[in-house]
């Protein structure tokens, strides 16, 4: 299945010219100069400044290792599907210019299990790149984890004390990078930082991807300006009856329509406890009941869990449970205190973010669902209500 | 004075069965997670600890008391390599063999933090391999191996252990409540 | 300097020895396992407690606490 993207007019890395493998000669001070001055932050959720990741693996006592992150667990993002489909070249471009730069051991471009791997392989050809393509699931793409399955153990997140970029892939320092991210370094390391500036905000520069999908004509990947208004990024796909947004994926928070003109930056999306993340963009409409919807996710989100934690092990399916007796109408006024004080109990007890992702979620789902969980605790549903137009 | 010895070595020994016996009663009770009166979980696996320290220190007076009588024959290499004993060299064999058992164990452990607890819970399952050993041994070449008062505190020790084992292969036994099991073997 | 005491969660097993111990830092979860009075994920030991904290990490049965110095 090929995703469509929505032609818009920022178009830097869905159309982004191949330079065949032609690298610009940076030597690793003037790549951080470039890329701090340029802004970047990574496009894979975590929003971390991408220079000073790069500056601590760089000072790392061992030759690192670079790895590109192209596992996306999220199964409503597949803006680096088509990202590796379109430009795998960019991608590949950022992997060499910093493994260069570095002086890199290894530069492996990991691929998870829904990726078309066709694209990058051809485009890897006669690069010092490795292109893997490795087990998939949700947490997959997890740090330690990608680190983990790198190194031929099983795909599963590890104990956080020690950092990746201290110790990863093979023991050695390692840079770990979403795909987008490194599209974007590739992009900073030849036309540099004030063309890289251009676009986006002076707070959060350039553009990036963003997936639309749920109750819009026409799902798709779509690039647009970071910062951007959120009704706007959605414009193209068209939504249907919107009645929220859920920003960032499964691990996300809900915009309300009410609040479709806030921008996607860090301080406009802050009162919604929502963060922009990997760009994942789900449009709820009204006849799709958003507490059903919850405890499906959740659901979900309980079978991904690795299953190593104990809060995650046992808090998660508790959740699920909870969000169901309240989506099928169970009438006990305890069922959200329950669900409010289960989610913050797992929220910083496990070895990744899994629990912490997915109780914001639930906690966001009570909050800007709050009316809509006292019309089930009073019996009724407004989603089952009929549109009339 | 070889009498002494004698008396000394066999004294330590029995003892030391005895402080197995415990530590592998309250190691089962430790692992089940549920807190004991008086001792909690914590005091549970102190004085687990306690028992085995306390134990492998006997076995060691055991050892070298025997070791200096010389009515029992032992050269160095019998503390090692099992079997080839002078005096009942199948019974002596085993205690060899559990001496053996008993330095793996108690090297590992003392070092878990280190090896980490995959390698340490694998040499622990040993200690089931232990017990069993070291009481026949007491068995077949105490010289009290005989005698009443032995034999009943023998029954006693095993009593003590078929209890705490066959409780520990019923189902309701992990108190602890969650089975976990990641999706891969980590 | 403060001394913070970190929880391995991928080897925690609930067994709840730490919690014994360390009363004023630690309470249980629904489920058994130990939770951070204090809210933060790696909690500070005070120096009353430093004892108690090193017994904790050497009784745990899954060795899956450790003690570090950190500078906040």
């Amino acid at each position: 299945m090929s995703t469509p993207t929505i032609r818009t007019t920022t178009r830097r890395l869905l159309d982004a010219p191949d330079h065949r493998g032609s690298l610009p000669r940076l030597g690793l001070a003037q790549l951080l100069e470039a890329v701090t001055a340029s802004g970047l932050t990574g496009r894979g959720g975590a929003g971390f400044p991408t220079a000073i990741k790069v500056r601590s693996v760089a000072a790392g006592a061992r030759k690192p290792v670079v790895v590109g992150n192209g596992m996306e667990g999220e199964p409503l993002s597949h803006k680096d599907a088509v990202l590796l489909t379109r430009s795998p070249h960019l991608v590949l471009d950022g992997l060499e210019t910093l493994a260069r730069a570095m002086h890199a051991k290894r530069a492996i471009l990991a691929l998870g299990p829904e990726i078309d791997p066709a694209a990058a392989l051809i485009a890897a050809h006669g690069r010092k790149v490795e292109v893997v393509q490795l087990e998939g699931g949700f947490i997959a793409g997890q740090e330690t984890a990608l680190v983990n399955q790198l190194d031929g153990r099983p795909a599963l997140p590890r104990d956080p004390f020690t950092r990746v970029t201290e110790s990863g892939v093979g023991g050695r320092p390692t840079l770990v990078l979403n795909a987008e991210t490194l599209a974007q370094v590739a992009l900073v390391a030849r036309n540099g930082a004030s063309w890289f500036r251009s676009a986006g905000t002076a707070d959060d520069p350039g553009t990036s991807l963003f997936t639309v999908t749920g109750a819009v004509s026409r799902p798709g990947v779509v690039e647009a300006d970071r910062g951007s208004a959120l009704r706007d990024v959605l414009a193209a796909a068209q939504p249907l009856h919107p009645t929220a947004v859920l920003v960032g994926g499964y691990h996300g928070a809900w915009v309300p329509e009410s609040s479709l003109d806030v921008r996607l930056t860090r301080s406009d999306l802050a009162p919604f406890n929502a963060s922009v993340g990997a760009g994942v963009l789900h449009v709820l409409d009204d006849s799709t009941c958003p507490l059903g919807f919850a405890a499906e996710v959740v659901d979900y989100l309980a079978q991904e869990s690795a299953r190593q934690c104990g809060p995650c092990l046992n808090g998660l399916p508790h959740l699920a449970k909870n969000l169901h007796r309240l989506a099928a109408g169970v009438r006990d006024p305890q069922l959200p205190i329950e669900i409010a004080r289960m989610s913050a109990q797992i929220t910083g007890r496990g070895a990744c973010a899994h629990p912490d992702g997915s109780a914001r979620f639930v906690a966001s789902t009570l909050d800007v669902f709050r009316d809509h969980v006292s019309a089930h605790l009073a019996g009724w549903c407004p989603s089952r209500i009929r549109r009339v137009s | 004075m070889s009498a002494a010895f004698w008396a000394l070595g066999r004294g330590t020994g029995v003892v030391a069965l005895v402080m197995f016996t415990i530590t592998l009663v309250l190691g089962i009770v430790a692992r089940s997670g549920r807190p004991v009166p008086w001792l909690g979980r914590f005091g549970t696996s102190d004085l687990h600890r306690t028992a085995a320290l306390t134990g492998t220190g006997l076995v060691a007076a055991h050892v070298a008391t025997l070791y200096f009588d010389p009515y029992a024959q032992l050269r160095l290499v019998d503390f090692v390599f099992p079997f080839l004993g002078a005096y009942k060299p199948l019974w002596l064999g085993l205690g060899t063999l559990a001496l053996d058992l008993l330095a793996v164990v108690t090297v590992v452990s003392l070092l878990r933090h280190r090896v980490g607890p995959r390698v340490f819970k694998a040499v622990h399952w040993a200690t089931y391999a232990l017990w069993p050993v070291a009481l026949m041994h007491a068995l077949g070449n105490g010289t009290n191996g005989g005698s009443t008062w032995f034999r009943a505190l023998a029954v006693v020790c095993i009593s003590a252990v078929v209890t705490a084992v066959g409780w520990r292969l019923t189902p309701s036994y992990a108190h602890r409540g969650w089975s976990r099991h990641p999706r891969r073997a980590a | 300097m403060k001394t913070r005491l970190h929880v391995d969660w991928t080897r925690c097993d609930g067994h709840g020895s730490c919690a014994e111990l360390l009363p004023r830092l630690l309470d249980v979860d629904d489920f058994g396992f130990p939770v951070s009075r204090s809210g933060e994920r790696d909690p500070v030991v005070p120096a009353r407690d430093d004892d108690a904290a090193r017994h904790a990490v050497r009784n745990c049965p899954l060795m899956a606490l450790r003690l570090y110095d950190a500078a906040s």
